[in-house]
């Protein structure tokens, strides 16, 4: 079993959440990559996404093609994010990382040799924007074969046959897109997703976790009572943004503290669920 | 048996390695809702007679098959036949494409429509079509674009329609491309995105292929009647590539036809700063498809250079990558001062103001042209007119409006 399946695990065993931060690799320096996936532990995250930097971001917002923007600019390439896990890994074996990021920087380096590449770094999962799974079951097979988890995404249009579809090759966890939209919009409806997390969990078999929209404590709550998982990726970033390096891992810890926090107060009891 | 050329692509989007849907999940009922509407669309006569009044009533075809006459005497080979797409309504064969999708659209019942643009031939064509469908219309156009096509700007504003600026990225037609995917995501109900070229998932280069056909079946025609045969090259400019592709598709079962794509090779491939994304690329996945893109080695997509706002874009359509493959088609480059040079040929030779792109095509002819022997024929898609490249050539020539 995999890092991702223990942590969802145990969480379960506890009756908790997941709370899931995304940051983008290298910004706003590669240097503060490392310290700030530190940060992202000691603030109570179960697994980290990881965005890969590309140049076209086109399923992101603004907030996140800027710290791709920023990334690029400091030269920071796919081999380079995957050595800045290692570097993690050295000191961190428990807590799972997931690549999130578009296809074409993996398909420039092979997938093949992608693959094997990540599994040596200590990848987790990866998440690639733009395979859906009719496009992408080399790509997950090439993944499994290195004991790396698949991560798909599903949105509110996803009819029940593509959730199925993706159940088949999914493994890890399920990243459920609250809302129509690209990252960092407008914030979410609670109802609406709570209405479909049971029929995803039914169909796949794997933990759910909810983003896109989630910017606050309150929210992030809310989110925590319906879903297996809890992704903050926009709002971090910003954070990010707005701070100096040197005050960057401090800001962090402090917005992602208070999530965690009313994550576990809104998290029922182990069982209830 | 093998699949023939012209029956891609298949039923998933794929021109042999090439296309696919490489989308985020959130677009993917889009797409199937789109293709679905598009399928039913083909099967039903009305939509298609609506298709073909507009073309004839409203762009004005059949656009003429114009003998180059003088300009083949002074190259002193082949003979030069120039396709007049210049001629449609809005001044180049983009408006063909958009009546199709916005009739698409009307029957969708999708009352908003948005579009990217480059040099705003694009913007303009779909400008044209919202306003004469009564739908609203967005355009989002890279904020260097908006400030090197100013006069286009303006006749997208006057025809009613926003122009969004884009400031991400090289702030080019790449970057207005991944803003209006953005958009369509967000407001997908009551949102038609009209993209401009044979790009994109599918079934968008299959769709604008199909409508740009219209170019080639008239060719067809026209050269029968005219030459009594068909041409023995078509030769078209490629950025995207979708008036080669309409122009070539009808001619890819026509055996002893040589199809060449004109890429546009700037300041030479050499000098790594061209748009000449077949000549000078390798495959990868961009704008939901999988085909040749400028790239660099860690696969993140590079700025393109060409003299041509509307070819310079780092990705080119997965049926072209096909045809390369394939080898059923050919591709080759043409620099900015050969394509300027042939522009400024057919202005004084034959009095028509190509555009800057159809320039590449018309260039890349002028070279074939004397290494041939004079009873042979070359085909070329003059995809647009020149009069928004007036500023541009102007600059190139030292003079100040």
């Amino acid at each position: 079993m995999g890092r991702i399946s223990e942590t969802f695990g145990r969480l379960q065993g506890e009756g908790r959440k997941a709370l899931i931060p995304f940051i983008t690799a290298g910004d706003p320096d590669p240097a503060l990559t490392v310290p700030l996936l530190r940060t992202l532990v000691r603030a109570g995250s179960d697994v980290i996404e990881l965005g890969v930097p590309f140049s076209d971001p086109m399923a992101d917002g603004p907030t996140i093609q800027r710290a791709s923007e920023r990334a690029l600019a400091k030269g920071v390439s796919l081999r380079q994010v995957l050595s800045l896990v290692a570097t993690f890994r050295t000191e961190d074996r428990t807590t799972p990382i997931v690549l999130m990021g578009y296809a074409n920087p993996i398909e420039a380096m092979g997938v093949e040799a992608f693959a094997a590449a990540a599994a040596t770094a200590g990848v987790d999962g990866v998440l690639v924007v733009d395979y859906p799974p009719e496009e992408s079951a080399d790509f997950a097979s090439a993944l499994q074969r290195h004991a790396i988890d698949p991560i798909f995404l599903l949105a509110p249009t996803s009819s029940d046959a593509r959730i199925a579809q993706v159940g088949a090759l999914a493994s890890g966890y399920i990243y459920y897109v609250s809302l129509k939209g690209v990252t960092g919009s407008a914030t979410l409806d609670v109802a609406a997703v709570a209405a479909r997390i049971p029929e995803i969990r039914a169909r796949t078999g794997v933990p759910v976790g909810v983003g896109f929209g989630i910017r606050d404590a309150a929210t992030a709550a809310a989110v925590a009572r319906i879903a297996d998982a809890v992704v903050v990726g926009s709002r971090l970033i910003e954070e990010i943004e707005q701070s100096t390096a040197a005050a960057a891992c401090d800001n962090v810890l402090t917005l992602l503290t208070g999530i965690r926090q009313a994550i576990d107060a809104a998290a029922p009891a182990a069982g209830e669920r | 048996m093998p699949v023939p050329d012209h029956d891609l692509p298949d039923a998933s989007g794929h021109f042999g390695p090439y296309g696919g849907v490489f989308v985020a999940e959130t677009l993917i009922a889009a797409l199937d809702e789109l293709r679905e509407a598009y399928a039913a669309a083909q099967r039903d006569p009305h939509f298609l007679a609506e298709f073909e009044h507009d073309l004839q009533h409203y762009v004005g075809r059949p656009s003429p098959l114009y003998h180059a006459r003088r300009w083949s005497e002074r190259l002193g080979g082949a003979q030069i036949y120039l396709k007049r797409e210049d001629l449609n309504h809005t001044g180049a064969h983009k408006i063909n494409n958009c009546i199709g999708q916005a009739l698409l659209a009307r029957r969708m019942n999708k009352p908003r429509v948005i579009a990217e643009t480059g040099a705003g031939q694009h913007g303009v064509a779909t400008a044209t079509v919202a306003a004469r469908f009564g739908m609203e219309c967005v355009v989002y156009m890279g904020a260097e674009d908006i400030r090197r096509q100013a006069a286009n700007v303006y006749r997208m504003k006057l025809l009613g329609a926003t122009v969004v600026p884009v400031d991400s990225g090289s702030r080019t037609l790449k970057d207005a491309l991944n803003e209006a995917m953005r958009d369509w995501v967000t407001r997908v109900a009551d949102t038609f995105y009209i993209i401009g070229t044979v790009a994109g998932p599918h079934p968008y280069p299959m769709m604008v292929r199909d409508f740009q056909s219209v170019i080639g079946r008239e060719c067809i025609g026209q050269m029968q009647e005219q030459c009594g045969r068909q041409p023995d090259a078509v030769i078209a400019c490629v950025g995207g590539g979708s008036n080669a592709m309409g122009i070539f598709h009808p001619y890819l079962p026509v055996a002893g036809v040589r199809l060449i794509g004109v890429e546009a090779a700037g300041e030479g491939i050499a000098s790594g700063r061209h748009a000449a994304s077949l000549t000078a690329g390798r495959p990868g996945v961009l704008h939901g498809n999988r085909t040749y893109l400028l790239q660099d080695e860690n696969g993140q997509i590079i700025e393109t250079h060409s003299v041509s706002a509307g070819l310079d874009y780092p990705g080119v359509g997965p049926e072209h990558a096909w045809l390369k493959d394939s080898g059923r088609a050919e591709y080759v480059g043409v620099t900015d001062a050969e394509a300027l040079q042939a522009f400024h040929d057919l202005c004084r030779i034959e009095g028509i103001i190509p555009a800057l792109e159809s320039s590449h095509a018309l260039a890349y002819a002028s070279k074939l042209a004397p290494s041939l022997a004079r009873d042979k024929i070359l085909l070329v898609n003059l995809s647009g007119r020149g009069d928004k490249d007036m500023h541009t050539v102007a600059d190139k020539s030292g003079i100040r409006f």
